[in-house]
This record gives C-alpha cells, sequence and structure tokens, in this order.
C-alpha cells in the first residue's frame, strides 16, 4: 500500500462544483450566506496553499526553529480569532494567548517525552496544528460562556463579594461552567467517534493509502493529546480571564 | 461616629452618581433616604468597598476605608442587596458559606429565627422559596457572620405591606437582641421614622440634609 497520495489542481477544481452547489442552496432559501461562502472558499484556498508551501519549506529545512515560529504564528492567530469571540470579557488576548501557548508547549512537549512521536517537523507542525487549533475553539467558547455567566450574575457575584469571599470564590461557579462548557463539544464527540463520524486523520490515512489499524492507532493518540490539550486552554484561559472582571480590592469592575 | 464621609464622589460613565457628599453617620439604626436615582444605594455600597469614590474620604470608626482590608471589613460590615442574590443549594449551604467565610461557626436556628424564619427552613432549596423568603434569608446569612454593621438596601421594595411590616418588626428585634448598627436605604420616608434614629437625606447625588430623625424628618 501506498503511504502518499498526489492529487491534481483540476482535483480540487471539481470539487468547487459542491461549493457551487452551496452557494445555490443558499440562494434559493435565502440563508444570505452566498458571499460569506465565497469568501470561506477564497480565504480557504489561499491560507491553506500559503501554509502548504510554508510547510512544505520548513519541512526541506527539518530545523526546528522554524517549526517553533510557525506555532508561535499559530498561537497569535489563534488568542487573536478566539478574542473576537470573547468580547464581553475584558482584555482576553493575553490569558487566551497564554493558555494556547501553555496547551501546545504541554502537549507537544508530552507526547515527544513519552515517545508517541519524533521531535521533527513532519510530525511536530500537523500535530501542533491541530492541537492549538483545538485549543483555540475551547478557550474561545469558554471565555464566551465565561463572559455572559459574569454578565448575567452580576448581582449573584456582588452579593457573595459582599460576604467577604475573594473573587475567586464569589466566580467560581461561573468559571466551572464556562470551563465546562469549553471541555463538553470534545469530550463529546470523543465519545461517539467511529460511531457518528470520522474523524480527519483516520480519514485523511485511509485516502493515503495506510494500514486502517495505523489510522486508528494515530486518530486515538490525536484524541487523547487533544483532550489534554483543551482542558489545559479552557482552565489557563478561565483561570486568568476571570481575574479581569475584577479589581484588586474584590470589587467587581464596571460593564 | 460609626461612618465619617467627607466630601466623597463617584462618577459612572457621564452620570456623576455621588457628588461632594459629606454626612456623619452614628452607631445605631440610620436611613438613607431620597428619591429613586439620589445616589442612596451607591452610598451604601461604598461603606464595605464594594465600591471605591473617585475621589474624597471615608472613615470607618474612625479609620480610613481605604486602608481596611476589603475582605476583613466586609464581613464585619455586612450589605444585604436590594434583590435576592443566593447561592444554588439549600438555606443552610448558604448559611454554612457565609459562616464559612467569617470563620465562624454556624448556629442556623439562631440565625433564621433572628431574621423571622422557622428552623425547619434549613433543608429546603433556595430555589424553591419566595422572594420576601429568600430577602429572609439573605439577612440570616449576613448574621451568620456575625457582623457589627448590616447595610441593608431597600430591604422591604420587592415585598407587599404584610410582609414589609413583618421585615420591620424583625429589624426592631434585632436591634434589641444584638449589639449591631444598621444603614438602611430607603425611598419611604415613613419607614424611615418607624425605624431609624438618625437620617441622611440625598438627592441628585447630594446630602441635602442629615441629623437625628425627629429633627430633619418633623
Amino acid at each position: 500500500m501506498s503511504t502518499s497520495i498526489h492529487l491534481d489542481p483540476w482535483q480540487v477544481a471539481a470539487s468547487l462544483t459542491l461549493v457551487a452547489l452551496a452557494a445555490a442552496i443558499s440562494f434559493w432559501q435565502k440563508a444570505d450566506l452566498e458571499r460569506d461562502i465565497a469568501v470561506a472558499t477564497v480565504r480557504s484556498f489561499v491560507q491553506l496553499t500559503a501554509i502548504g508551501y510554508a510547510i512544505k519549506l520548513i519541512f526541506e529545512a527539518d530545523t526546528l526553529w522554524l517549526v517553533f515560529g510557525l506555532l508561535a504564528v499559530m498561537v497569535v492567530f489563534g488568542a487573536l480569532t478566539a478574542r473576537s469571540r470573547a468580547k464581553k470579557v475584558p482584555d482576553a488576548f493575553w490569558p487566551l494567548l497564554i493558555a494556547l501557548a501553555l496547551a501546545g508547549g504541554t502537549t507537544l512537549g508530552l507526547v515527544v517525552a513519552l515517545g508517541v512521536f519524533e521531535p521533527t517537523a513532519r510530525y511536530l507542525v500537523p500535530v501542533g496544528g491541530m492541537v492549538i487549533g483545538n485549543a483555540m475553539t475551547a478557550s474561545a467558547v469558554a471565555l464566551n460562556r465565561l463572559g455572559d455567566e459574569m454578565a448575567d450574575s452580576r448581582a449573584k457575584i456582588e452579593a457573595t463579594l459582599a460576604l467577604g469571599a475573594t473573587a475567586q470564590e464569589a466566580a467560581a461557579p461561573f468559571v466551572r461552567r464556562a470551563l465546562r462548557s469549553g471541555m463538553i463539544t470534545l469530550v463529546d464527540s470523543t465519545k461517539t467517534t467511529g460511531l457518528i463520524f470520522f474523524p480527519g486523520t483516520m480519514v485523511g490515512m485511509l485516502l493515503a493509502g495506510a494500514n486502517p489499524t495505523d489510522a486508528v492507532r494515530l486518530q486515538l493518540i490525536l484524541l487523547y493529546a487533544l483532550l489534554g490539550s483543551v482542558a489545559i486552554a479552557g482552565l489557563i484561559a478561565t483561570a486568568l480571564a476571570y481575574r479581569n472582571f475584577f479589581t484588586s480590592a474584590q470589587q467587581l469592575r464596571e460593564p | 461616629m460609626l461612618f465619617e464621609l467627607s466630601k466623597v464622589s463617584l462618577t459612572r460613565g457621564d452620570r456623576r452618581v455621588l457628588d461632594a457628599v459629606s454626612a456623619a453617620i452614628p452607631v445605631g439604626v440610620t436611613a438613607i433616604v431620597g428619591p429613586s436615582g439620589a445616589g442612596k444605594s451607591t452610598l451604601l455600597r461604598l461603606l464595605n468597598r464594594l465600591v471605591d469614590p473617585d475621589a474624597g474620604t471615608i472613615a470607618y470608626r474612625g479609620r480610613p476605608l481605604d486602608e481596611c482590608e476589603p475582605l476583613a471589613l466586609r464581613r464585619e460590615v455586612s450589605l444585604v442587596p436590594q434583590l435576592p442574590a443566593l447561592l444554588e443549594g439549600t438555606v443552610e449551604s448558604n448559611l454554612a458559606y457565609a459562616a464559612g467565610l467569617a470563620a465562624k461557626g454556624l448556629d442556623a436556628e439562631r440565625c433564621l429565627r433572628l431574621a423571622g424564619l422557622a428552623v425547619d427552613f434549613t433543608a429546603r432549596d433556595v430555589a424553591e422559596l419566595s422572594v420576601g423568603e429568600q430577602q429572609r434569608v439573605m439577612l440570616a446569612r449576613a448574621l451568620a457572620q456575625g457582623p457589627a454593621v448590616l447595610l441593608l438596601d431597600e430591604p422591604t421594595s420587592a415585598l407587599d405591606n404584610v410582609a414589609r411590616d413583618a421585615i420591620e418588626a424583625t429589624l426592631a428585634q434585632l436591634r434589641r437582641e444584638l449589639d449591631i448598627s444598621i444603614v438602611l436605604v430607603s425611598h419611604d420616608p415613613e419607614q424611615a421614622r418607624r425605624l431609624g434614629d438618625w437620617v441622611v437625606r440625598l438627592e441628585g447625588g447630594r446630602a441635602i440634609e442629615a441629623g437625628p430623625i425627629e429633627e430633619v424628618m418633623a
């Protein structure tokens, strides 16, 4: 069995038929998404082509500095993207940046230290991208929820502060719920994986002609690594971000 | 004096909520009165440092408030907000939480009795209580910390007349039984007259009058 697959540009172009179908459905049903579909299609093409060339260069150079550089760029863009979904959290960028950096660093560090993957560009770039991407989604969901909870529960939080509770104690129930909502999607999809959907890595390996047993093992490793990384990212993002709602005198800031 | 405010100002957005308020609040029961939007609730929140003023000073028993550690201050000067905001769980778990924060042993029966509630309330889920009952649990929860001062923000505004009279009777009882001072926000001058020894009248963020109730509200 071959472990690599070659695709011509015309095959990619042919798949645009499905994009046209999506745009047609949107137009027909007045879903008003045609413009977004066009933007998404162009952006995915440009971004993936660019990252494809970047990865090609990094694989050929095979120096870890370039790998770390690329992962650092992903962390920064991930934090910026997640911040736009956590508008109700004041100064959400730094908690998100630290959360993504630590989630990525810890997860990759552990899989390398445990000997699961070799510390080479070929493993670190794709695994790092998945880890940081999932950590970004989880921490964005967690902080979005945290912002809503803190806004809806101001009276309750202030009543708890009025008893002499610290900001941490007053925010604890809301931080807990935010962390849970950040993690729950991946936990649920991990539960149903193989039954309701086939995860991307496994699909990719099967399409590329890999042995199904290898495809399953790699997918399991990635799922478990992702569980760890979303937990770390959600924990750190919420644990740092809730502080921004309070002053140093344990007062709730004005919204 | 229990509290002394000197030229206290606070601005929120474009609005001057409190404008150079100077007033003294003695030991006993003080009513803060005035129309809606006068800054009464904000003044109350300043007294246990849930907010700090932009300008001016506040002293508690002669000590500047900004030198008081906020957490310890809030256990000694306990604020009960206008609307009940209890933690999920039972009445007892709420009382135990408050007592635990103040490192006090919990006598739930006594706290409930002082707040005018029967002892069988301990196991009740707070979500199943009426607003009036929740308001009493808020009071019992504050009392579980053994405070020296109670700050009550419109304690009867959400209640009908019967429940209001019952809470007022409870507050009068509290005063007789405990060595406790009360600062009470009320929009109702009659309530101030019934409960207070001293009154501070606010209007448009300014302190218009302050003094013994029989003089100011004569």
